[in-house]
């Protein structure tokens, strides 16, 4: 028997405001979990107290009550209504910590609610540093060297002993805020303060910083069966001291060898499996030293998050509409994938493609902020590109940024001199990527840029493979471009525009879309079908290449 | 890198143009295609690809170099690649790593890339598994074809031959138990499984008489997996059915698994397009729990035939076609899987099945 049958009614918990630190996917993962259960004959109920968001639409929910998200909002829908459940893993931490708050007042209890799809304990051994690292020691998975403090002078102590430089992450805050990167002694009574104060327990935790790490993440999906499976391996271009909500990301890994890989995955499984009985969708941030290929576990997390709604679009695969099922008590093996609505939901999506997530940040409205990225998530959104390659997403998203620049270029606007970017990329900043290409157009070697951004230079290589094509472009007229050359520049994401300011020569956009058009370059279509094109699939979602 | 122009010939005419890519030449093949996300290396020297043109549906292959480490038998054993993109800049600092491109020069495969691999793939997923030309040599299509129409399909007679052990060779002389390891194609992986499940390994030439390798006297079997197709395998089916006749703790993987089947009596069929990648879902039927798989193969044992026999557990199965991935001989200590639980590369959700094999050879 599948389906639990006594749910005949479940709670779902929104996310309240989006702010800062978010990217509006807890509406995403919310809309798609409610149509789920909705699909299996289950009435949702849904609370949240934002109304400018898709999921209060009232074609989502069966009943929507868009009230404040506090227990006593909760008690008076209990109260009026018969629910047999309460999904909390789709409104993030916010949704989480209500759910938490009711679960100590005794509410749910009270009223004979069950929770599902989440274990409480393991939410709180995953976000309690100290808990966290004890087990997984247990585990004999490396975790970074760090001890918790709860005062200044505490944390000045473990300072000493573990030594510089140093991450101040403040305990239970969403997107890092209050963290930081500490260097010296000099910084280190701010950044302790900020920390505390930012963090509601009054806590922090002082960590060694793996400063030059590479950063990869997995999103997974867990059945109470203990089926695991990987949805998306995720790798962040920029190096660990970033935030992953600010670093420019890859799908799937690129520089994975299987080997390093496959211990990532194991370790994984190995941390879901004994973290606790949590069923649906998990991320776990991975750090890997290049040169050693030590890998250090950076944090799990046993929920759907923004992560998820990332990996659901580059993949395909619809994480938290499967991991709502999950929660009403169905296995992996029992659904179908529903992109070849054919095959098992239990596999792991295989990708043909590349994707690229840029965040977007707003710093020209925020004036006065301090426009360097660091462990506190800054940006305000994010786009993705989907490409034929990586150079192809690149520039796709890129080109969606919505700022200045047109693709990844700026085409004669603030043009810094090379010794100047190269003093300018030591500090990451929001146009980091665009400086380095203008780094590599004015002849800057991949590993001295890699030196200093500690990015890998595979993908600084690609970067330069797409310089050579813009170079080989500026020295053509666009009556005489060549078929092959404009066909690869094509293909490696340029846009007509971006080519019309490349290219000798006054010509708009509109020229250059007629000359491909007359040399038979054009757009294809491609689905995003979660397998390669192995199995036949039916998914109005498509890419374009060419 | 020096581009040169390549041209891939289907055998039922179509083709894609490209450039070449490790040595220039020509080379003929079955057309395959491996979903793999990661261990391109490992999947370029497994045996078991011997005779085929490899299309890698990842877009970029060579990312993270190659290192002596990864391979899986002494060369390489593709007969021709087909990518999107090779990667000759690469980026990994443990190892000595070299590039892929040396990689593929050094071993002498002819490649090509810049096809569009998505249009091929659904080329092959809807017409199934076919033969292909590659060359950078010529890039004259009618030629090409005519080449590909004349030449004789290498499926058809046994390849164990092509890649198997010359000699016999021991491993772990200290180990506890004396395995007779069947070489049809033998990935190290599995030999390395074996080895930490603490077996002394006899390998044997997949043509060995089967007297020989009963005169090590061995407390169990292990096939191995390999190219071709397992039904024309005469010498190799009848060296299986020895073998089960011992009643000894018997494990096969793969070709292996096959031949094992073909033993008793079961038949094999040539799939339209088979399975290689590292995503495969499989339900093992004993537990109710799921693996991912690894899988390389163009053949299975027909479902029907086991269903039809009492002595045979269907203990893995499929979980997108339902075909046949593993079968436990009833009161015998024998069992084989389709999948390659020794990964190299794929995930690591069935090494139990050397733990499962061990236990049945301390019964």
């Amino acid at each position: 028997m599948p389906k639990d049958i006594h749910i005949k009614s479940v709670l779902i918990i929104g996310s309240g405001p989006i702010v800062i630190g978010q990217a509006c996917e807890f509406d995403y993962s919310g809309s798609q979990a409610s149509r789920s259960l909705r699909e299996e004959g289950i009435k949702v109920f849904l609370i949240n107290s934002n109304p400018a968001t898709i999921m209060t639409d009232k074609m989502i929910a069966d009943e929507i009550f868009l009230l404040p998200l506090t227990p006593e909002s909760i008690e008076t829908i209990l109260s009026n209504h018969s629910i047999d459940a309460v999904l909390p893993t789709m409104g993030g931490q916010t949704a989480l910590n209500l759910c938490k708050e009711v679960a100590e007042l005794g509410i749910w209890d009270k009223y004979q609610v069950q929770l599902i799809g989440v274990d409480i304990k393991a939410i709180d051994l995953a976000e309690n540093r100290e808990q966290f690292r004890n087990l997984m020691i247990q585990l004999n998975i490396d975790v970074v060297q760090s001890k918790v403090a709860n005062s200044v002078l505490e944390g000045k102590e473990i300072a000493q002993d573990i030594g510089y430089p140093l991450v101040i992450r403040p305990s239970f805050t969403l997107g890092g805020t209050g963290g930081g990167i500490v260097y010296n002694k000099h910084e280190l009574d701010q950044a302790l303060t900020n920390g505390l104060h930012a963090s509601p327990i009054h806590e922090v935790l002082v960590e060694k910083a793996l400063l030059g790490w590479k950063e990869f993440e997995l999103e997974l999906l867990r059945d109470k069966k203990n089926n695991i499976i990987v949805i998306c391996t995720v790798e962040n271009i920029d190096p660990m001291g970033i935030h992953t909500g600010d670093s420019i990301t890859v799908a799937p890994a690129m520089t994975l060898p299987d080997t390093v890989y496959q211990r990532m995955r194991n370790m994984a499984k190995l941390m879901m499996q004994n973290l606790g009985n949590f069923v649906g969708g998990c991320n776990v941030q991975f750090a890997l030293c290049p040169q050693t290929e030590q890998i250090i576990v950076v944090e799990i997390n046993p929920r759907v998050s923004r992560s998820s709604a990332l990996a659901s679009k580059a993949t395909g695969y619809p994480i938290a509409k499967i991991a709502a099922k999950l929660a009403i008590g169905f296995t992996l093996d029992e659904l179908k994938n529903q992109i070849t609505k054919t095959t098992s939901a239990y596999f792991e999506p295989a990708l043909d493609y590349v994707i690229v997530k840029i965040p977007r940040w707003n710093f020209d409205k925020f004036k006065g902020a301090n426009d360097t990225l660091g462990l506190q998530m800054k940006s305000v959104g994010e786009v993705m590109g989907i490409g034929c390659c990586f150079n192809e997403a690149l520039q796709k998203a890129c080109q969606s940024l919505e700022n200045e620049a047109v693709g990844l270029g700026y085409y004669g606007k603030s043009l810094m001199k090379n010794a100047e970017i190269m003093d300018y990329l030591k500090l990451p900043k929001w146009d980091r990527i665009f400086r380095i290409k203008d780094a590599l157009m004015q002849g800057a070697t991949v590993n001295s840029i890699a030196q200093e951004t500690k990015i890998d230079p595979w993908f600084l290589h690609q970067i330069k493979i797409m310089c050579q094509i813009e170079t080989e472009l500026s020295k053509h007229q666009l009556n005489n471009v060549p078929y092959e050359l404009l066909l690869k520049a094509k293909k490696s994401g340029f846009s007509d525009r971006q080519i019309s300011k490349i290219i000798k020569g006054n010509f708009s956009e509109n020229d250059v879309r007629s000359k491909r058009k007359e040399l038979g370059i054009d757009r294809i279509y491609r689905m995003v079908d979660s397998c390669s094109a192995e199995f036949k699939s039916e998914t109005p979602y498509f890419y374009s290449s060419f | 890198m020096n581009s040169r122009d390549a041209i891939l010939v289907l055998e039922d005419g179509n083709y894609f143009k490209g450039y070449g890519i490790g040595k220039f030449g020509t080379t003929i093949g079955e057309l395959c295609f491996n979903t793999s996300l990661t261990g391109y290396q490992e999947i370029f020297s497994d045996p078991s690809y011997y005779g085929q043109l490899l299309v890698m549906n990842h877009i970029h292959i060579g990312n993270y170099g190659t290192v002596e480490a990864d391979m899986q038998s002494a060369k390489l054993h593709i007969n021709g690649l087909i990518v999107n993109y090779i990667e000759p800049k690469f980026s990994r600092e443990k190892y000595l790593a070299q590039d892929i491109q040396n990689l593929l020069i050094n071993n002498d495969i002819i490649g090509i890339q810049n096809i569009d691999t998505r249009s091929l793939v659904k080329h092959i997923r809807e017409k199934g598994a076919m033969r292909g030309i590659i060359s950078s040599d010529i890039v004259n299509f009618d030629e090409l074809f005519l080449t590909l129409k004349n030449s004789p399909n290498t499926f058809n007679f046994p390849m164990d031959n092509y890649v198997s052990t010359s000699v016999k060779y021991e491993l772990n002389p200290n180990g506890k138990f004396k395995i007779a390891v069947l070489d049809y194609g033998i990935k190290l992986a599995m030999l390395k499984h074996l080895e930490n499940s603490d077996m002394n390994i006899h390998v044997f030439p997949s043509n060995t008489d089967f007297k020989e390798i009963m005169a090590i006297k061995p407390d169990g079997f292990f096939l191995s997996n390999g190219p071709g197709d397992p039904s024309v395998m005469t010498h190799a089916i009848s060296t299986a059915k020895c073998i089960m006749h011992e009643n000894l703790p018997t494990f096969g993987i793969c070709l292996g698994h096959q031949l094992m089947a073909l033993a008793n009596g079961l038949k094999t069929f040539k799939m339209h397009h088979g399975h290689r990648g590292a995503n495969h879902p499989v339900l093992n039927t004993q537990t109710g729990l799921c693996e991912i798989t690894t899988q390389n193969h163009g053949f299975a044992v027909c479902l029907s035939d086991v269903d039809a026999c009492n002595d045979l557990l269907l203990s893995h199965i499929n979980l997108n076609d339902r075909s046949v991935e593993g079968l436990v001989y009833k009161n015998r200590p024998m069992f084989s899987v389709q999948f390659h639980p020794e990964n190299a590369p794929g995930p690591h959700d069935s090494l139990y099945l050397f733990e499962q094999f061990k236990n049945l050879l301390i019964k």
